[in-house]
C-alpha cells in the first residue's frame, strides 16, 4: 500500500518535471490497444506496476482498482463473489488493464441493455497536465458534489489526466442466461427489436448475423422463460452461446477476420437502433449489434463517404485497422465543438504533454 | 437583500442592455417591474434570495442566443431557471445579472418510440415526458420527488435522481443528447441520437454543472418500457440499526430495487398526519422497498426480500395488491417535505450520500448531533444507495436557531465525507453547500474546476458564485472551521 501510494506520488513528481520541461509523454497501461486511435510520440509513461484492487466490498457493489490492475483479475475477482461489470468490456489482449479499458471508454454487447463503462464510473483519481494529483467523485453511486469529471475521462484517452484508482459500481452476474436465435433480415430485425424494446424483457445481447438473429436474454429464470416464449427461436446451447457472446465482444467472431488476417480496415458505426439501413453502395459487409445501434462494416471504397452518410443520421464513424494506430480514427468534430474540447484539453493539459494527438490532431 | 446595492450599476446597466435585448425579444418576453421580478427572487430554497437585474423569457433558441450575445458583450451575468424548484439557490439570480427563465421552452418536440427517445425543450416537467410516452409503453426514468414540477432542463443542471434510480439512474444516465447556447451565443451539440458520441463525454460534465458552463436548449432523452409488475413493500423496524442492516442485506443478496427508502419515527408520524397512508407510526422506522420485472420475478425477489425482514424482526409488512396502493405508498413517500414543512417554520434539507455500510453509524451519529445543537433532524431518505435527506428542522426567524441549524448541516455534511461520502447526492451545491464544498475538496481540484468552467465561460458569466466556492472563500471557511488548531480530519490524505 504504502510502496503504491509514493508511486503516485512518483508519478505526480515525474509529470511535474515533464510539465516543466514541456516533455510529452505517451501512457500506455497493457499496450494491447494501441490501434484504438492515433500513435502518440512522447517519452512512455507506464502504468503496469501501479496494479492492485485497493478496496471491494460486494455488499457495497463497488470495486476501488489501480489503473494498471489486469482486467482480467477484476473479472476473476468480482466473479469469485458472484458479480461483474455491467458494460462488459472488450479486452483486446489479456494484457488490458483496467486503466486501458476506462481510457478508451470501451463497452461491449451488454452496453445498449445496461449501460456503458462511463455510466459505472463513480470516482477517479487521477494526475493531469501539471502533475497535480486530484480525485473526483468517490465511493457512493449518487455524486454530484462539482463537475462530474471522473465521467469525462472515460473515452478521452489520457489527453486530460493519467487515470490512477477506478471506483466503479458493479452488478450481479445475472442468475440465469440464454440466446435466442431466429431467422431474420435487416429489415424483420429492426421490427421484432423495436417492438421487444417497448416491453420490459430482460434481453443483454442482441447481434444480427447474415441472416440470423441472435438475442442472449439475461435475469431471473423465470423472467427469461417467459421472454424466450415471447421471442421464439432456436435455443443456441449455453456453452456455444458463451463462446458465441465472446466473440462478439472481442471482435473476434469471423465476421472480423477479413480486418485481423488482412490490412483491411474496420468501421464502427455508432446510430439511433432505427436508423435506416446503410445503402449498399457504401458497404460490403456488415454485423449488426446493440439492437441496430452499433454496426460494424466493410466499406466499398474505404472512402469518407460512409462517415458523411453516417453524419447526416446523427451518429459517428470510427475507422479502426487492428494492425496499428491510424490518423483518421475518430470521426471530425463540429467546429465549434472541436475548439471548445481543445479548450477543455488545455484546462486539464496546458502544455499539452498527456498523449498528445492520440484523439486528433490537436487533442 | 432584496434591492440592489449598488443602483448606479443596476441603472446603467438597465440603460445598456434592455435596448440591445429588444433587438430580437418582445416587450413581453423581458421583465423589469420590481413586483414582477420577486416571483424570480429564489428557488425552493427560500432562506437565500436576490432580485435580478430583469428576468428574460425567450421563446426561440435564436433568442436565446441573443440573450447570451447581449450579456457577454456588456459583461452582465446570467442565470438560468427552469421551474424553480431547485433546493440549494442554484438559480437564484446574482446582484445586477439577468434571470433567464426557459418555462417557454416547454414542447415535446417528438417521441421517437422506435429509437425510445424523446426530444424535448429544457422547460418540459418531468412528469410530461413520461405522460407523453405513456401511449408507448415508455417512460422517463428520473423522477425526483419534485416531478410534477420540475423541469428536465433543471433535472439535467442537477443531474436529479429520485426514488427509482437505484435500478434505473441518475439524469446522466437517461439522456442522450443535449443542445447547449454558449456565453457567446454559439450553438453546439452535445452527445448524439446513437449511443456514444465521438470526442469526450461532454453530455457527462453539462449534467450536473448548475448552469455554469452552458444554457440547455433542447434535450434527448432516453425513455424505458414500463416494467410489466411492480409491488411496493412497506416494513417496520423497532430500531434504526436493524432497518440499516436490513438494507444493507437487500442489496448484499444480489437483489437491485426499484427503489429503497427508509423514513424515521419522526418522518414516519409528519408523513402519515398529512397523507394518512397507513404507515405505522409507532415504528422507529419504516423501509419501502419496490421490485419490478415481470410478474414471476416480482414473486421470487418479493419472497426473498420478505424473508430477509422477518429475518431482522420487521413488522407491519404490507405489500401493494395493485397500481393504487403501490400508488398511495410513493405518493405519501414523496409528499414528506410538504409534511415535515407542517412541523417547523424552516427545514433545511441535507443530502449527502454515505457508503451503504456507514448508514446505521451515520444515522446514530446524527442523532448525537441533533441533541448537541438542540434541533429536531429527520431523516427520509434514498436508503438504497446511501443518499442521505436528514432534514434539520428550525424557525430562522429566531437568529441563533438559524446559526445552529447551519452549523448542524456542516457537521452532518463533514460527516458524510468522513466516512468516504459526499456533500451532495442529488440536490447540487448551488449557493447553499458552497461553502462544504472546501470539506470535500483541495484547492488544486477546485482549481481545476475553475479551470474547466473556463473553458467554456472565460469571463465567468454564467450563473458566478455558485457551485465551485473559490480558494479565497474556502480559505476564510477552513479558517473558522478549523478545530483546535487541527484541519479537518487529519487523517485523510491531502496533497
Amino acid at each position: 500500500m504504502n510502496a503504491q501510494f509514493d508511486l503516485q506520488k512518483e508519478f505526480a513528481e515525474y509529470v511535474r518535471q515533464a510539465y516543466a520541461r514541456q516533455q510529452q509523454l505517451h501512457i500506455q497501461g497493457g499496450n494491447s490497444k494501441t490501434f484504438y486511435g492515433r500513435r502518440v510520440s512522447g517519452e512512455t509513461l507506464s502504468l503496469r506496476d501501479y496494479s492492485g484492487i485497493i478496496n471491494y466490498e460486494p455488499s457495497e457493489l463497488v470495486i476501488t482498482a489501480r489503473a494498471g490492475t489486469p482486467l482480467h483479475i477484476i473479472e476473476a475477482t468480482l466473479s469469485e463473489h458472484g458479480q461483474m461489470l455491467g458494460f462488459e468490456p472488450p479486452a483486446y489482449g489479456p494484457t488490458a488493464t483496467l486503466g486501458g479499458i476506462i481510457a478508451c471508454g470501451l463497452s461491449g454487447p451488454r452496453r445498449p441493455y445496461s449501460g456503458a463503462a462511463r455510466d459505472f464510473v463513480l470516482g477517479i483519481t487521477l494526475i493531469n497536465g501539471k502533475g497535480e494529483l486530484l480525485r473526483f467523485g468517490g465511493q457512493v453511486m449518487k455524486n454530484v458534489a462539482g463537475y462530474d469529471v471522473s465521467r469525462l475521462m472515460c473515452g478521452a484517452q489520457g489527453t486530460l489526466g493519467i487515470l490512477l484508482d477506478i471506483t466503479l459500481k458493479v452488478v450481479p452476474i445475472p442468475a440465469y442466461e440464454e440466446t435466442r436465435v431466429l431467422e431474420a433480415d435487416e429489415t424483420q430485425m429492426q421490427t421484432l427489436l423495436s417492438d421487444l424494446g417497448r416491453r420490459p424483457l430482460p434481453l443483454s445481447a442482441t447481434v444480427l448475423d447474415e441472416n440470423l438473429l441472435y438475442i442472449r436474454l439475461s435475469g431471473a429464470r423465470a423472467g427469461v422463460d417467459a421472454a424466450a416464449r415471447v421471442i421464439g427461436g432456436d435455443l443456441l446451447a449455453k456453452p456455444q452461446g458463451d463462446r458465441y457472446w465472446q466473440q462478439i465482444r472481442e471482435q473476434e467472431h469471423k465476421f472480423f477476420n477479413r480486418a485481423r488476417e488482412t490490412d483491411t480496415n474496420l468501421w464502427r458505426l455508432s446510430l439511433a437502433p432505427a436508423t435506416k439501413a446503410i445503402p449498399d453502395q457504401l458497404i460490403s459487409n456488415q454485423l449488426i449489434e446493440w439492437s441496430g445501434a452499433l454496426r460494424w462494416v466493410y466499406s466499398h471504397n474505404d472512402d469518407e463517404a460512409l462517415r458523411q452518410w453516417t453524419q447526416q443520421q446523427n451518429g459517428h464513424a470510427i475507422r479502426l485497422n487492428f494492425a496499428d494506430a491510424s490518423d483518421r480514427t475518430f470521426h471530425p468534430l463540429a467546429p465549434a465543438l472541436h475548439a471548445l474540447s481543445q479548450r477543455i484539453k488545455n484546462s486539464f493539459d496546458p502544455a499539452g504533454i498527456l498523449n498528445p494527438g492520440r484523439l486528433y490532431a490537436d487533442l | 437583500m432584496s434591492a440592489s446595492k449598488s443602483p448606479n450599476l443596476r441603472e446603467h446597466r438597465l440603460g445598456r442592455l434592455y435596448p440591445l435585448l429588444l433587438e430580437q425579444l418582445p416587450k413581453d418576453a423581458i421583465i423589469t417591474a420590481t413586483e414582477e421580478l420577486h416571483a424570480y427572487e429564489c428557488d425552493a430554497f427560500t432562506t437565500m434570495r436576490q432580485l435580478p437585474l430583469l428576468t428574460v423569457l425567450p421563446d426561440s433558441i435564436e433568442q436565446v442566443q441573443h440573450v447570451m450575445r447581449c450579456c457577454h458583450t456588456l459583461d452582465i451575468p446570467v442565470v438560468a431557471r427552469g421551474a424553480g424548484t431547485g433546493l440549494t439557490a442554484g438559480s437564484m439570480p446574482v446582484e445586477n445579472g439577468v434571470l433567464l427563465g426557459m418555462s417557454k421552452f416547454d414542447q415535446i418536440h417528438e417521441i421517437d418510440p422506435h429509437n425510445r427517445t424523446a426530444l424535448i425543450g429544457p422547460g418540459v416537467r418531468n412528469q410530461a415526458v413520461t405522460d407523453a410516452a405513456a401511449p408507448y409503453n415508455l417512460y422517463f426514468a428520473p423522477d425526483p420527488s419534485s416531478q410534477l414540477a420540475c423541469s428536465v432542463g433543471g433535472n439535467v443542471a442537477e443531474n436529479a435522481g429520485g426514488v427509482h434510480c437505484l435500478k434505473y439512474g441518475l439524469t446522466v444516465h437517461n439522456i442522450l443528447e443535449l443542445e447547449i447556447i454558449t456565453i457567446e451565443g454559439e450553438r453546439i451539440t452535445l452527445g448524439s441520437a446513437a449511443l456514444d458520441a465521438a470526442g469526450y463525454d461532454l453530455t457527462a460534465i453539462m449534467t450536473g454543472s448548475e448552469g455554469l458552463l452552458g444554457i440547455v436548449v433542447a434535450i434527448r432523452v432516453k425513455l424505458l418500457p414500463k416494467p410489466a409488475s411492480a409491488r411496493v413493500l412497506l416494513a417496520a423496524f423497532a430500531t434504526i440499526e436493524e432497518a440499516g442492516t436490513a438494507i444493507a442485506d437487500i442489496i448484499g443478496a444480489g437483489l437491485i430495487p426499484a427503489g429503497l427508502e427508509m423514513i424515521d419515527q419522526t418522518g414516519i408520524r409528519a408523513i402519515e398526519e398529512l397523507m394518512h397512508a397507513g404507515y405505522p407510526v409507532d415504528a422507529a422506522a419504516v423501509i419501502i422497498c419496490e421490485l419490478d420485472g415481470s410478474e414471476a420475478e416480482v414473486e421470487d425477489e418479493l419472497a426473498s426480500v420478505i424473508s430477509i425482514l422477518k429475518r431482522l424482526n420487521a413488522s407491519d409488512i404490507q405489500v401493494s395488491t395493485n397500481a393504487e396502493e403501490s400508488r398511495r405508498i410513493w405518493a405519501a413517500r414523496k409528499a414528506a417535505f410538504p409534511a415535515l414543512a407542517r412541523l417547523a417554520p424552516d427545514n433545511y434539507i441535507m443530502d449527502g450520500t454515505i457508503p451503504r455500510r456507514a448508514l446505521a453509524e451515520v444515522w446514530t451519529r446524527i442523532n448525537e448531533l441533533a441533541e448537541e445543537y438542540d434541533l429536531p433532524v429527520v431523516n427520509v431518505f434514498h436508503a438504497g444507495d446511501g443518499n442521505m435527506h436528514p432534514s434539520i428542522l428550525f424557525d430562522s426567524s429566531d437568529e441563533d436557531q438559524h446559526q445552529r441549524a447551519f452549523e448542524l448541516g456542516t457537521r452532518i455534511l463533514e460527516l458524510c465525507v468522513q466516512v468516504g461520502g459526499t456533500i451532495s447526492g442529488e440536490h447540487g451545491i448551488g449557493l447553499e453547500k458552497i461553502n462544504q464544498m472546501c470539506l470535500q475538496f483541495s484547492s488544486h481540484e477546485l482549481s481545476q474546476f475553475h479551470a474547466l468552467k473556463a473553458a467554456f465561460d472565460e469571463r465567468n458569466l454564467l450563473n458566478p458564485g455558485k457551485q465551485i466556492p473559490t480558494l479565497a472563500r474556502c480559505a476564510e471557511f477552513n479558517a473558522m472551521h478549523v478545530h483546535h488548531g487541527e484541519m479537518p480530519f487529519p487523517h485523510l490524505e491531502r496533497f
